[in-house]
């Protein structure tokens, strides 16, 4: 890695931080810079406090850092809450005729941000995109890139044009007055047909590619953005996005659509995920596909509503009373949050079952440069299809050796599809009887002895057997992955165990990694260590410590790397 | 042709003499005369007496949780507009435990036509007061008597309904005949059905119920097309009780705006996942 940058975008809500960020990463993005980039924002439509880091490298990252090269601070709090984030030479551009007192300080860089918006575009809104180009003038980037990507986000009309006048302004000004010792160059280096985009977005074209043609939701962060989506595109690919009255009827419609013939989907967070559990339950017992996305966020209730945790896995694992199969996948990149929505509709229709889909608001909400989805790499398994013979009544749950029955659609002359919550025979109707009770439990269980073999086994990066294995799932993979990095540099004996398929278990597959590892630890973004203990219940293995962080912030690289050089291990709080 | 013998399903497990009988008949004969095919209907149920009711016919099922008729009815209509979707439901499981998708179910107008057997009394958990027992009635949930009850009808017209029914389990013409409109009519379609309960409400009978209603159809000068009429009248309840349709009006559906479905049913859809590349291009 020569080049490794890291911005930050802060201000108040509503200034701005956000398109600045993201037409920030745009524009290096096209450079052909790897980009990874989250953002960090307050349960508030103005005001308060937003930042938006983005981190630029020559090489694959996969999470954020803390050192903060450039930062693009739009109010004073930025500056005051960011300054201790600031490498050594790093350089604070702000708007010295807006912001005072800050102090006399080598890294503060003044561009009359406002000022130019107002001169070179007729806007002071717009003081914002002078900031942007004040920091693609710092680094001396390509100013044709900065105003192709500004004209595409804004369109060509006056709108585009003022803000590419805007940007240019804080472009020259930096490049004519900035004076200070910053020495990072950055000029496009490459490939510039990759995709820049959230683990939201993965997820919806993940859901389009897969052929949902039907989502019901209920607004809740993390997630929203999926419900967005796939409403904007509906009209085009012929799909319906139905934004219910609570999340009870969103799952339930996404059931009826389901058992009427479409893929279907829902999305919600931990405390959406609540109110679904009912109709994850009745998706179990009428063997009704469905996938659902649950983006965590810090809980228990309200929590930190527009902040990341991985809290929630016991809780999917057992949401529901009773007993019924379900599959349980954890995106580890942006890239997986695509192939694995994918797989998610596989297997809810191969097993009929209900599949999670367990992100992060970290995951969600963060964006990264993703090369291309093969679309040709696609499958569409919808499973196991009732065929009409001339004397055979259809049975919607016909007990068979896999537990799985051919499923047929309500509609189709001489078949009646007829299933119910309620305990049910192979016809469908509901029964009390002991003997049909225990066959139709062993039938839907007996679904997981196939389903298990479908679960790809965790992802071993390092050596296959090391002294120290660290141990995760989910999002919080990219950070893993550069802490071992960084750990091997001085102790090369260090690998990671990574899950990002959860339920069934791949229990051999850890167990196997575990016994050829010295000390293993567990690090997860919650309190108690549930990976830990999940683990343990499925392995029998007990791991030598966690490192938990559950404080609503993602994990960086140099967090786990401190963690370990100085043994901070816990062990599970209360658990 | 489609014959009432297409329709017999299992024996059912109803109390004797239970008004639910009068209404299953009704919506066997209702479908014999829309001469529709079993294969072609959805019966979507909630938990309760009534929600048993599609065991006894035949049709396509999904029986769904308590108070939830209405979600995978509309789901499954969104998916395939060509079913004939209905929504069978009880007092407490529609309009209590699934008070919430009756309301905005109603205001989205989904077409799909809703039965709800109103008993005015818990049955299956035996004998507790519902969203709709008489104010005062004494249960053994309520030993000093109910709360007011709601009054859905008037909800209905209130919220944007544009068809509002009530018909008597006890007169099972005039029921079916209601079953018929709401089944034909474009749009979410209520029928409020007075249903006797034999074990548990000993005191809105058949013969109480009998003694009361009356039919709005044969009120000279009632016009259903009046929402403020039909409003007024929908509060009339004690010595009179009218039944028949309280307000009607065709207004657009929810899936008649979808534009994804001007291109035939959602089921019949191609998947073809290079429908995405042009998206893909869209990030890069």
């Amino acid at each position: 890695m020569t080049t490794d940058i890291n911005f930050m975008v802060g201000g108040e809500a509503g200034q701005g931080v956000q398109s600045v960020g993201f037409l920030l990463a745009k524009s290096l993005t096209r450079g052909g810079f790897h980009i990874f980039a989250d953002q960090d924002y307050e349960s508030r439509i103005r005001g308060g406090h937003n930042f938006f880091r983005i981190r630029a490298s020559d090489s694959a990252i996969g999470a954020i850092v803390e050192q903060v090269h450039i930062l693009l601070a739009l109010n004073k709090e930025s500056i005051d809450l960011h300054r201790k984030e600031l490498t050594s030479n790093g350089i604070i551009i702000f708007d010295g005729e807006k912001i005072k007192d800050t102090g006399s300080n080598t890294s503060l860089f003044s561009v009359p941000l406002e000022r130019l918006a107002q001169e070179k575009a007729g806007n002071k809104l717009m003081s914002n995109t002078v900031a942007l180009g004040a920091a693609l003038g710092l680094v001396g980037y390509d100013l044709t890139i900065m105003d192709q990507v500004l004209r595409e986000h804004f369109g060509a009309d006056n709108i585009g044009q003022d803000n590419v006048k805007a940007a240019r302004a804080g472009y020259e000004y930096a490049r004519e007055n900035f004076k200070g010792n910053f020495k990072q160059h950055l000029s496009p280096i490459g490939d510039t047909r990759i995709m820049l985009l959230t683990g939201n977005d993965a997820i919806a074209l993940g859901a389009i590619a897969a052929g949902c043609k039907f989502m019901a939701a209920y607004p809740m962060t993390p997630v929203t953005s999926i419900m967005e989506y796939l409403a904007t595109k509906a009209r085009d690919l012929n799909l319906v996005m139905v934004h219910a009255e609570d999340e009870i009827a969103a799952i339930n419609m996404a059931i009826g659509a389901s058992y009427a013939g479409v893929r279907a989907m829902t999305a919600t967070s931990g405390g959406g995920f609540c109110l679904m559990v009912e109709g994850l339950g009745l998706a179990g017992m009428t063997e009704t596909p469905i996938v659902i996305i649950e983006g965590q966020r810090a809980g228990p209730a309200i929590g930190l509503p527009t902040r990341t945790e991985q809290g929630d896995l016991e809780f999917v694992l057992h949401a529901h009373h009773g007993e019924f199969p379900r599959a349980v996948l954890a995106p580890a990149t942006i890239e997986d949050c695509f192939w694995l929505t994918i797989k998610a509709f596989n297997l809810a229709e191969k097993y009929q079952l209900p599949v999670i889909l367990l992100t992060d608001q970290y995951l969600a909400s963060s964006y990264a440069t993703v090369s291309k989805f093969d679309l040709a790499k696609v499958t569409i398994e919808r499973g196991l299809l009732f065929e009409p013979t001339t004397n055979e009544e259809y049975q919607r749950h016909k007990i068979t050796e896999s537990g799985i029955s051919p499923r047929a659609f309500p509609g189709q002359e001489g078949v009646l599809v007829v299933t119910d919550s309620d305990e049910h025979d192979e016809a469908g109707h509901l029964i009390e009887d002991a003997e049909t009770r225990t066959r139709m439990m062993q039938k839907r269980l007996r679904k997981l002895l196939s389903l298990k073999q479908e679960i790809s086994p965790p992802q071993l990066y390092g050596p296959s057997k090391a002294e120290i294995t660290l141990v995760g799932w989910g999002s919080t993979y990219g950070a893993l992955r550069e802490a071992v990095d960084i750990l091997r540099k001085e102790k090369p004996s260090v690998n990671l165990l990574h899950l990002n398929e959860l339920w069934p278990f791949p229990a051999k597959a850890v167990a196997n990694v575990l016994a050829g590892s010295g000390n293993s630890y567990v690090i997860e973004n919650n309190a108690t260590g549930q990976l830990a203990r999940l683990i343990r219940r499925e392995t029998g293995v007990k791991v030598s410590g966690n490192i938990l962080k559950y404080d609503g912030r993602p994990f960086t690289p140099a967090y786990i790397v401190q963690a370990v050089q100085e043994g901070r291990y816990d062990h599970g709080n209360g658990s | 042709m489609v014959t009432v013998a297409d329709y017999s399903g299992l024996t059912s497990t109803w109390c004797p003499g239970c008004g639910n009988f009068g209404i299953l008949n009704a919506l066997k004969k209702a479908l014999v005369e829309l001469n529709l095919k079993p294969h072609q209907v959805l019966l979507v149920s909630g938990i309760g007496q009534a929600g048993k009711l599609p065991h006894y016919t035949r049709g396509n099922v999904f029986n769904s949780l308590h108070g939830r008729p209405v979600p995978p009815a509309i789901g499954a209509k969104i998916a395939n507009p060509e079913l004939t979707v209905i929504a069978i439901s009880g007092d407490g499981d529609g309009y209590g435990e699934g008070g919430n998708h009756f309301i905005h179910s109603l205001r989205r107008n989904h077409d799909i036509t809703y039965l709800v057997h109103n008993n005015q009394i818990y049955g299956l958990t035996k004998g507790q007061t519902s969203p709709t027992s008489d104010q005062g009635f004494v249960t053994k949930t309520t030993p000093y008597g109910a709360s007011p009850p709601i009054n859905p009808i008037a909800l209905a017209i209130a919220t944007g309904a544009g068809f509002v029914s009530r018909s008597f389990a006890g007169d099972t013409e005039h029921l079916s005949r209601m079953m018929k409109a709401g089944i034909t009519h474009r749009g979410f379609a209520l029928i409020d059905i007075l249903q006797p309960c034999v074990s548990f409400n000993h005191k809105n009978t058949f013969s109480w119920y009998r003694e009361r209603v009356y039919k709005l159809e044969e009120q000279a000068g009632y016009d259903p097309s009046n929402k403020l009429a039909a409003l007024e009248k929908a509060f009339e309840w004690g010595d009179r009780i009218p039944i028949g349709i309280f307000y009607q009006q065709t207004l657009p559906t929810f899936e008649e705006q979808i534009p994804a479905l001007r291109q035939g049913p959602l089921v019949k859809q191609p998947i073809d996942p290079k429908q995405i590349q042009p998206l893909i291009d869209e990030f890069i």
